[in-house]
């Protein structure tokens, strides 16, 4: 397989879609995917991530004005089957009158390529996949993941200038689904193949992907590496979405916020860019949360509810002035039980504060 | 398990019922095939009713077999892309299209011939012809066909399986072929053979329809029982069951057997 050389980047620019009931699927978006790239395009049901991937299919046209490039080429007109891609559907769509052959090689056969052709081809698919023994078996006869396999080995034979994925890891349980996740990768990466994958789970998306686009509401709500992503989240519903946050509710008072009898220190950044008495919000992931004695820390609280997860325990605490449970991951084998009083910490360069809250 | 008195009533039963409808059939053959039916069996078998039958009726036998394939052959290359329509479509248009074509089911053929017969007996070539029974037969015989092939079509997911074909290249004519029909496969024998057996078996729009020269074997059947003897018109009858029976048959035996998933 030789991709890397047929694959190419893809370019949205001012795209948008209405539906013919007139709801707006997708606000105008302009997206950039460089060529080689794999980027996710991540979200809740009906965040227009599917559709996005369909516009970019050539399965649904988008409105007037928008327009869509592959490399240079403008295929905003272009239908699926001249567009050059494939697809890897959530159902897999493979055709169950062919067994995993024949559906193999059906985009070589619609290409009139060879009956010679298209056997060295799919030998070398079937061996790339691990298939060979499953050569002339019926779909039905396929477990969910040799499936999985099948449709992923049909949509790459024809060397597509785009790969896309929608959901093809949802069917299938959690173990094969990570199992598969690692190889689908690697393998899309050895291709180099520009790829566009939909997901709505995150740790999927986080493992898959060079990007990350997490759409809301027919929107990009933020777009960028992982670690931008989880570290650094733009707004409430990416801060929301990608793991746990805790929120942090207050007033700065001097270097800290303050909330109740409270106070949680903050960094020289954050503080230095509000100006005093004004009300923020302030975020930090449960793994920042450290768990300390009562008596020495500046924020107290009272355990709620602790769940053993293997590597680390889970622990909520009430705290008062804050609405809702603090989330704290405490990575020692210690045990916490209701009722138990506690205090926390947060080092002051692990609290996030998105941009808009701090310029209200 | 010990079966108990109401298993073998509720037997006796069935077979009872099977009997009151398998005993006049047997009898039929039987009178079909003896010299002399009012003398029974021990008049001595004979074939020479089947050969008179075939003598004045094979005209009548070869006219329904080429209606039943031509009303076959049209709802094939009508019949499969309408119901491909009706299930890609959500519009009024096909919902209404929808309800069209299972109005003949609900008609009595009696009324479709003579629909048939006031808008288009002025043309008396057509008229003559036996192209006017077979559009009578597509009428009547097109629902089946249609609803048939849509049941199929609407247990698989055939807007993905469309989908993938084009995403790999098919055109659309490709992904009909190699993909739509293959996958509608026992829909469609199905409804041809509901069409051959159905054509075949029509009296009452035929009846209404036929002409001295266009006879098709019920309408012969019907016309035999009212003017031949018993052995020869149970000689008939034993002709049409040897070509319906093979139908209905291969129509059985395709819908006992468990279908693929998709």
């Amino acid at each position: 397989m030789k991709n890397a050389s047929t694959s190419v980047a893809i370019t949205l620019k001012q795209v948008q879609k209405t539906f013919s009931d007139g709801t707006l699927a997708l606000k105008p978006l302009d997206l950039h995917i460089e060529q080689g790239e794999i980027l996710v395009l991540l979200g809740p049901s009906g965040c227009g991530k599917t559709t996005t991937l369909r516009l970019i299919a050539g399965l649904e046209f988008c409105d007037q004005g928008g327009q869509i490039l592959f490399g240079e080429r403008d295929v905003t007109q272009i239908a699926i089957e001249q567009r050059r891609v494939g697809m890897v559907f959530q159902s897999y769509a493979l055709f169950p009158n062919m067994d995993v052959s024949e559906n193999i090689a059906y985009g070589l056969r619609v290409r009139g390529e060879s009956k010679t052709t298209q056997q060295e081809k799919v030998n070398e698919m079937l061996e790339l996949f691990d298939l060979q023994p499953y050569a002339q078996r019926a779909i039905d006869q396929l477990s969910g993941g040799q499936r999985q396999r099948v449709a992923l080995a049909r949509a790459i034979i024809t060397e597509p200038e785009v790969l896309l994925l929608d959901e093809p890891l949802s069917a299938l349980d959690a173990l094969l689904k990570k199992r598969l996740r690692t190889d689908i990768n690697a393998l899309l990466k050895r291709l180099g193949i520009t790829a566009v994958y939909v997901t709505h789970d995150q740790e999927e998306a986080m493992a898959m992907g060079d990007r990350i686009a997490i759409l809301d509401h027919g929107e990009i709500a933020q777009i960028g590496t992982a670690e931008e992503i989880y570290l650094s989240p733009n707004n409430e519903f990416v801060a929301n979405f990608i793991g746990q946050m805790n929120h942090f509710d207050g007033l700065l008072q001097g270097q800290a916020l303050s909330f109740g009898k409270q106070f949680l220190p903050l960094s020289p950044t954050l503080y230095q860019s509000c100006c005093e008495g004004k009300r923020l919000r302030c975020m930090a992931r449960p793994e920042d949360v450290r768990l300390m004695a009562f008596d020495e820390a500046t924020v107290k609280g009272a355990v709620s509810h602790s769940v053993f997860l293997g590597d680390r325990t889970r622990v909520l605490v009430d705290i008062e002035g804050l609405q809702e449970p603090v989330h704290a991951d405490c990575f020692e084998r210690k045990r916490y039980t209701r009722g138990d009083r506690v205090g926390l910490m947060i080092p002051p360069s692990r609290l996030v504060l998105l941009p808009t809250s701090g310029t209200e | 398990m010990k079966k108990g008195v109401f298993f073998y009533l509720q037997l006796a039963f069935t077979l009872l019922i099977c009997a009151f409808l398998i005993v006049p059939v047997f009898m039929s053959i039987t009178a079909g095939l003896t010299n002399n039916y009012f003398v029974g069996i021990k008049s001595g078998l004979t074939f020479r009713w089947v050969e008179q039958v075939w003598g004045m009726y094979s005209n009548t036998i070869w006219l329904t077999m080429k209606i039943a394939l031509v009303t076959t052959l049209v709802n094939l290359c009508v019949g499969v892309p309408c119901a491909y329509y009706l299930a890609r479509s959500r519009s009024k248009l096909s919902a209404f299209l929808d309800e069209c074509l299972t109005l003949p089911i609900a008609i009595p053929g009696m009324a479709i011939a003579l629909g048939l017969i006031s808008v288009y007996g002025g043309i008396t070539e057509f008229r003559m012809s036996w192209s006017f029974i077979l559009v009578g037969h597509v009428i009547f015989t097109l629902p089946f066909m249609v609803k048939s092939v849509l049941a199929v079509l609407q247990s698989i997911n055939f807007r993905v399986l469309e989908e993938g074909a084009a995403s790999l290249g098919a055109s659309f004519w490709q992904r009909f072929f190699h993909v739509i029909v293959p996958n509608c496969k026992t829909g469609i024998v199905s409804g041809i053979l509901m069409t051959l057996t159905l054509s075949a078996g029509e009296f009452n729009l035929t009846w209404m329809l036929h002409t001295p020269l266009t006879k098709t074997l019920p309408v012969g059947l019907a016309d035999s029982y009212a003017s031949m003897r018993l052995e020869v018109s149970s000689a008939y009858t034993l002709i049409f069951l040897g070509m319906i029976l093979p139908l209905l048959i291969a129509a059985q035996f395709l819908n006992r057997r468990p279908k693929r998933s998709a």
